[in-house]
């Protein structure tokens, strides 16, 4: 008889996510529902406010992609004005988000997704001179594998190992699983780059701090360009970029690709990695401008794996469905016009597979109603999956050279073949991808930024906002977890209607009126289980897509509606996220 | 308090928690100081830097030293409410040398969603097992305002449903210290801005024990340290503003020790982003600069290790450590002393004390400021 399984809360991620998945008698799961547990309604708070506001504002939609609200909203507000800003404050932002995708690619594959991969006891067993020997075989330069080095790893893992009190928050997880792949000496290189890779992203989001003020939330985009002239004026602080940006593209080259690689050898076999992907639809916007007109990644829709023929973006056909989301107006709507007004059900009784393998009672998602936060966003009525994957895919099937080399390179390393992309190995090797392209080329834009600095120092537009006029524009473009627009419609000199579409809300949102199930749903199924009570194998496949719940929810209109549960004062009616 | 009775109260604090049961006898922080390469003598440096920043004598850094080498006997559990994760990627930062980090590292850190391997049962296990072992002895950090009362639903955690505002008061019912990280958890923060669609609030309004608040969105990393180790070095709270913000990270406000305020005395202002003003590191007031009505160490501590901060990148502060900022500090690129609010400036935000706050002394001191800006103008034009 089939039985429910849940996890929640799904940890290692930005937010609050539960996964429910119906697994049969063979450990095989037949249906799966994803929900976020959490509403904060930005959309609504925006409304009535200064346009020059939201950028930050938007920005608190999260703390991990920080800049990347910050960005989009900025362009969303730029657009609607129809400002230009300068090429100085192009190529700053560029370097700002090259900073951003460095950080929070590593961040990722390292402390979120890494133990999902890495099983830090089995470490514990390794030979460090063998595993010193065996990091050669994936990088000609590696980082942190020198005997001692693993050595002392070793040591401090053993000590945590001994003593259960001091595990900490390595307590409890699925230590010695069945799907876990990698041998004693693998796992302990990767280990050892966990601990490599939390001094690394100290110095990315330092390399973000030094033209964005702090990370997280910098705080150095204007509406108009960017603020922080003297830093770009200074060489000393130019040559800091360049020195942390060096030490971080070392370790993208030489850590995270390698122990990718790595991975990729010893999971190419293991179903519940190489399990094909539910939704093969991909869809991917330009982004990092590098100079003048010249973009690192592209736009393009791919539908059904299909890599011979790439769409381009009609924007007009975007649109979200609230059927199984908790607002009502259930119909598709686009951006512009989105309207949500919350209508929580909340759970209903039921039970599941409990810690010990015995059925518990349970509050359960209702799939026949309605049970999350998260919308479902659709291209032309069809679910897409959005991040570096579809960024890697459309760039590959539209011929950009620099992306078809590594992925080839790739491939060829790995002896995996390129179908094997659509898949978890493949969404997590995007990722690393893109990395690399952004480590390999991000200096184009910094030496394009000294070219432009010796003769214009221009950094910020003027504009004005007539309070008589209405404006509409949109911020859009590919983020590190994928495709991400923001909308705005200003009137009266304040911001009448805001919405974001955020990569998120595409891969984690929930069935639609159709019953078309969006990528992380449509993923689970059919995935085998090895043991319910540790559901390894179900992060596994959330992880790979790098999930990022604050920024998925949206929220709504209201308009002075009572709602089911609570009255919202009819003062603001509105729309958002 | 004389420095010498303050000195002795410290030392029997920190006698009373060796006396303690170690949680863990075989890791010291000595032994950890080595492992990670630094010598005692960069550790005793850092505890200097520390002792200056907490704003006690300096005679007092063999204290702050022994303080975190006793950190290990606190197990830290940390929740996250209605957030974005922002303050628990800030503590991520933690300084260079990875002292900071290091300490971080040493407390038994028992539960902490963004960073710990279980998941699910095994991390709701974890969580409960934790509030059991160490009860009266964990200290509780929370990050995210708080969905409050009838609006509690639009957060759950686990299986069973659990209501974001249950876990927040069940974990402050037996915590040894309660400390709100970031403006979210301290004040509402951005989800609690006009019109507060999900009822919003503060953790020190969900439970009936003491909150202190570590404001900033998020705080740096140094405010979120140095707050758990004065903690350890007096075992109460320490002195508190009228907003519970520790005095010693948020007694003086950015204007005070900013390295623009020169500028500022000179009557040298910043007009709009990308003038000549800018490129010369002018005040930037005029451009909404909230400095002058928001208490905070920023312009002192820095970000990321010292390496910038809003002000030095161009674009002045926006208030965030203080109480409802978004809806009191006005528009963030145009000055506070010369407009309208949109919302009632209800005397929350800023003035010479951080203890007494008046609307009155505020308008009086903002419309000070921009008349000051404005006759700076015109004594010294300097376009």
């Amino acid at each position: 008889m089939s039985k429910r399984v849940i996890v929640d809360p799904i940890t290692r991620i930005e937010g609050h996510l539960r996964a429910e998945v119906i697994v049969g008698d063979d450990g095989v799961v037949q249906d799966a529902f994803v929900s976020s547990t959490l509403w904060r309604g930005l959309e609504v708070i925006a409304k009535g406010r200064d346009p020059r506001n939201i950028p930050l504002m938007m920005q608190r939609i999260c703390g991990v992609c920080t800049y990347s609200h910050y960005l989009k909203s900025t362009v969303a507000v730029e657009d609607a004005l129809g400002i230009k800003i300068p090429y100085n404050a192009e190529l700053v932002r560029t370097l700002m988000n090259a900073a951003l995708f460095l950080h929070d690619h590593v961040v990722h594959f390292y402390h979120l997704h890494g133990v999902d991969w890495v099983d830090i006891v089995s470490a514990l067993s390794a030979d460090e001179a063998k595993a010193s020997k065996l990091a050669f075989k994936y990088t000609d330069n590696p980082i942190g594998t020198g005997e001692n080095e693993l050595k002392k790893v070793k040591e401090k893992v053993a000590k945590f190992a001994k003593n259960p009190q001091g595990l900490g928050p390595f307590a409890n997880a699925y230590w010695g699983h069945k799907t876990y792949r990698l041998t004693p000496e693998q796992n302990l290189i990767a280990l050892s780059h966990y601990l490599k890779a939390l001094e690394i992203q100290r110095t990315a989001a330092q390399m973000m701090a030094i033209f964005g003020a702090k990370q997280p939330h910098p705080q150095s985009l204007a509406v108009g360009g960017v603020t922080c002239v003297m830093d770009l004026l200074n060489p000393a602080r130019m040559g800091e970029y360049l020195v942390k940006y060096q030490a971080i593209a070392d370790f993208v080259n030489n850590a995270y690709y390698a122990d990718i690689v790595m991975a990729a050898e010893m999971y190419k076999t293991e179903p519940s990695v190489m399990k094909p992907m539910g939704v093969k639809n991909f869809m991917a916007h330009k982004e990092f401008m590098i100079g003048r007109e010249e973009y690192l990644f592209d736009s393009g829709i791919i539908m059904n794996g299909e890599l011979s023929k790439v769409f381009e973006i009609d924007e007009d056909k975007i649109t979200e469905e609230a059927t199984h989301s908790w607002y009502k107006d259930d119909a598709p709507q686009h951006p512009y016009e989105g309207t949500t007004n919350p209508n929580y059900t909340g759970f209903i009784d039921g039970q599941s597979v409990g810690p010990d393998g015995k059925m518990v009672d349970s509050k359960m998602i209702n799939e026949k109603e309605k049970y999350s936060w998260i919308k479902s966003p659709r291209y032309n009525g069809e679910p897409m999956e959005v991040g570096p994957l579809a960024s890697i895919l459309v760039g590959y099937a539209k011929g950009n050279k620099k992306v078809q080399a590594v992925v080839n390179e790739f491939l060829a390393k790995t002896g995996v073949p390129a179908a094997a992309l659509f898949s978890t190995l493949g969404r997590t090797a995007g990722r690393m991808l893109q990395a690399k392209l952004v480590a390999d080329n991000a200096l184009v834009a910094f030496n394009n930024l000294i070219e432009n600095l010796k003769v214009d120092q221009e950094t910020c537009a003027t504009y004005v906002i007539d309070k008589d006029k209405e404006y509409k524009g949109r911020g859009i473009g590919d983020v590190p977890r994928g495709m991400l627009s923001h909308w705005i419609r200003i009137k009266n000199g304040v911001v009448e209607n805001y919405q974001a579409v955020v990569p998120s809300t595409w891969n984690a949102g929930p069935m639609d009126s159709k019953g078309a199930k969006g990528p992380y749903e449509a993923d689970l199924i059919g995935l085998k289980i090895e043991d319910l009570t540790q559901p390894l194998e179900i992060i596994r496949i959330i992880h790979s897509y790098d999930p990022c719940i604050a920024c998925a929810v949206h929220v709504m209109d209201t308009k002075g509606k009572t709602l089911s549960q609570y009255k919202i004062d009819p003062l603001y009616g509105g729309c958002t996220i | 308090m004389k420095n010498s009775s303050l000195f002795n109260k410290l030392s029997s604090r920190l006698d009373e928690l060796s006396n303690l049961p170690k949680l863990d006898d075989e890791v010291s922080i000595s032994k950890l100081i080595e492992e990670k390469g630094f010598s005692r003598r960069e550790f005793m440096g850092w505890a200097g830097a520390m002792t200056s920043m907490l704003m006690l004598p300096a005679s007092f850094t063999p204290l702050v030293a022994k303080a975190a080498e006793l950190a290990d006997r606190l197990p830290l559990v940390w929740l996250h409410m209605a957030e974005c994760t922002g303050c628990s990627e800030s503590l991520l930062r933690s300084a260079t040398p990875s002292i900071d980090s290091l300490i971080f590292d040493y407390i038994s850190l028992e539960y902490h969603e963004t960073i710990m391997a279980a998941a699910g049962w095994q991390a709701e296990h974890n969580l409960e097992h934790a509030m059991e072992k160490y009860k009266g002895r964990y200290i509780l950090m929370v990050e995210g305002g708080i969905p409050h009362a009838q609006s509690d639903y639009f957060l759950t955690i686990g299986a069973h449903g659990k209501t974001g505002e249950q876990s927040a008061r069940e974990a402050s019912e037996n915590a040894a210290a309660i400390f709100a990280i970031g403006s979210c958890s301290s004040f509402g923060g951005v989800q609690a801005a006009y019109p507060n669609p999900t009822n919003a609030t503060a953790l020190s309004n969900v439970t009936n024990k003491p909150v202190i608040n570590v404001p900033g969105c998020p705080p740096s990393e140094s405010n979120i340290v140095g707050t758990l180790l004065h903690f350890i070095l007096y075992g109460t709270l320490p002195a508190l503003d009228v907003f519970n913000r520790p005095k010693w990270a948020y007694g003086l406000r950015i204007h005070d020790a900013c390295e623009r305020r020169g500028r500022f005395d000179a009557g040298e202002f910043v007009e709009q982003f990308g003038d000549e003003g800018a490129k010369e590191g002018y005040c930037l007031y005029k451009v909404g600069c909230k400095g002058p009505y928001t208490f905070n160490n920023c312009s002192k501590q820095k970000f990321n290790q010292g390496t910038s901060w809003p002000v030095q990148a161009g674009h002045g502060c926006m208030g965030c450590s203080e109480p409802d900022f978004w809806d009191k500090m006005g528009i963030v690129h145009e000055p506070l002393g010369d407009r309208l609010y949109h919302t009632v400036f209800g005397g929350l935000g800023a003035d010479a004390t951080a203890d007494k706050i008046g609307v009155g002394i505020l308008t009086v001191t903002a419309i000070g400021i921009a008349a000051h800006a404005a006759i700076s103008l015109i004594k010294n034009p300097k376009e």
